[in-house]
């Protein structure tokens, strides 16, 4: 029999909210147009696009005039990182991130190191916890143009001290920029930042769009060639519908989403104590109680992390993996580095908001046997 | 850097988690007190071989390039 799928890789990308692919739909016969252009139908697509802007903005917080869609949380964050620098250039061509940054963000700061320029990177503690300190000592160093800090792990679901880290940079007079894309849409974000990124994969909008607010004020300058779309921040085209079903989709997940982080904190809860309790030698890492409602990860000692993702596809359960036998550089996620932990047998579960207290029951019951029987194969029982 | 090891391990070319099986297979077998050197190149190794140390009260000497040093605490 074909075990019925348990997806549980939400951070990557949530299954389409029914509000995102209504809207989707909709916007596919209605929002085809170049909202640019002066006839009708490109006149129904402005006022689509400005609803859409007016939506994601109202639900984050911030002015309209301040949120550009980009053509993913990737490119969000590179013009983040980039436009940032670029923006301060004369303060100085010092970037400070955080040791778990998202690749996104890792690679636009080696763009920017790669041309002269320098990343201090701040560790964390155990539980992936921002060293404040150090960050303090970074951020108030000479020549510091941008601080980068993730608002919380993508790999570990750590919450960071946004605020506090927020302080040091108002103190020190250095923008923040916050990579929100694990946040956004499931708890509100921190005040304090200049810059936010964020996916509308993350919260159950269409893959392949992004947002980016710069707040008024900042100093930030478009790292592209020019282009006047977006207010000058994104080159190239939106995708209209995808626009429109990912600011749709958003403001509904923003509604739901404290009593969502109440239902599933609890399940979350429940994989920590009980993969800790009933999978031997298993280390479960991240903060346990600053941490995002939705993600947890854990290390089975001895395991390799390949051999456990595919295990547990062939029993219908889709979860993603920090080890380095699952990345396409072989090495271990930068993340599970920086804190010290096990690497391998790593797997990070992530739920949504169709997730049940059955897939989790189910995955429950079956990981404890699934583990044992690669550690079988492998010979490394009591060890 | 670390004292001259009483055994070496070589594991280079083996992928990860298959350094640190050879390292929990091996180190019970030495005598309390004793160094081992694990040599191995996989980049995970260097994360892997001190959480191991942490989970199994072993004493995580330090690492030097691919030479990676565990003294048997207990
Ligand atoms: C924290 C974080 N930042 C940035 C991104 C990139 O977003 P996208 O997948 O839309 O390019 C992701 C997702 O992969 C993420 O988790």
């Amino acid at each position: 029999m074909i075990p019925s799928s348990v997806y549980l890789d939400a951070a990557t990308a949530a299954p389409l909210h029914p509000v995102a692919r209504q809207a989707l739909l909709a916007a596919l016969d209605d929002g085809w147009a170049d909202p640019d252009r002066l006839y009708t139908s490109a006149r129904r697509a402005r006022q689509l696009l400005d609803a859409a802007r007016e939506a994601a903005a109202q639900t984050l917080g911030v002015r309209p005039d301040e949120l550009s869609f980009t053509s993913s949380g990737t490119t969000a964050a590179h013009s983040a990182v980039l436009g940032g620098l670029r923006g301060r250039r004369r303060a100085g061509a010092v970037l400070v991130h955080s040791a778990i940054e998202h690749s996104a963000v890792l690679h636009a700061a080696q763009q920017h190191t790669a041309g002269g320029g320098t990343a201090v990177e701040v560790p964390v503690d155990r539980l992936g916890r921002l060293d404040l300190d150090a960050w303090s000592t970074a951020v108030t160093g000479s020549g510091v143009a941008l601080a980068a800090l993730i608002a919380a792990s993508h790999e570990v679901g750590t919450v960071q001290p946004v605020e506090a880290a927020a302080a040091v940079c108002a103190d020190a007079g250095v923008p923040l920029y916050v990579d929100a894309a694990q946040m956004v849409g499931r708890m509100p974000v921190p005040p304090g930042w200049s810059v936010l990124t964020a996916s509308a994969r993350k919260w159950g909008g269409p893959p392949g769009v992004g947002l980016l607010v710069v707040r008024k004020g900042t100093r930030w300058e478009s790292p592209w060639p020019a282009d006047e779309r977006e207010s000058g921040r994104t080159p190239g085209t939106v995708n209209l519908p995808a626009v429109v079903a990912a600011a749709a989709s958003l403001r509904a997940a923003a509604a739901d989403a404290a009593a969502e982080a109440a239902r599933l904190t609890p399940l979350v809860d429940r994989i920590r104590s009980r993969v800790a309790a009933e999978v031997p030698d298993v280390e479960v890492v991240g903060d346990p109680e600053r941490r995002l409602p939705h993600l947890v990860t854990f290390s089975c000692l001895y395991v390799d992390g390949e051999a456990l993702l595919h295990a547990l596809d062939r029993r219908g359960f889709a979860v993603s993996s920090g080890s380095s036998c699952t990345s396409s550089t072989l090495r271990p996620s930068h993340v599970l580095e920086a804190m010290g932990v096990l690497s391998h047998g790593n797997v990070r579960v992530s739920l949504h908001a169709g997730s049940t207290e059955a897939d989790v029951e189910r995955f429950l019951a079956e990981l404890p046997g699934i583990v044992a029987d690669l550690r079988a194969e492998a010979g490394v029982v009591g060890l | 850097m670390t004292a001259e090891p009483d055994e070496v391990l070589d594991c280079l070319g083996q992928r990860c988690p298959l350094p640190v099986i050879a390292l929990a297979r091996r180190l019970p077998a030495l005598p309390v007190g004793a160094v081992l050197r694990v040599l191995a190149d996989d980049p995970a190794a260097a994360v892997d071989i001190p959480a191991w140390c942490r989970m199994r009260d072993q004493e995580f000497l330090g690492t030097s390039g691919t030479a990676h040093h565990v003294r048997r605490r207990q």
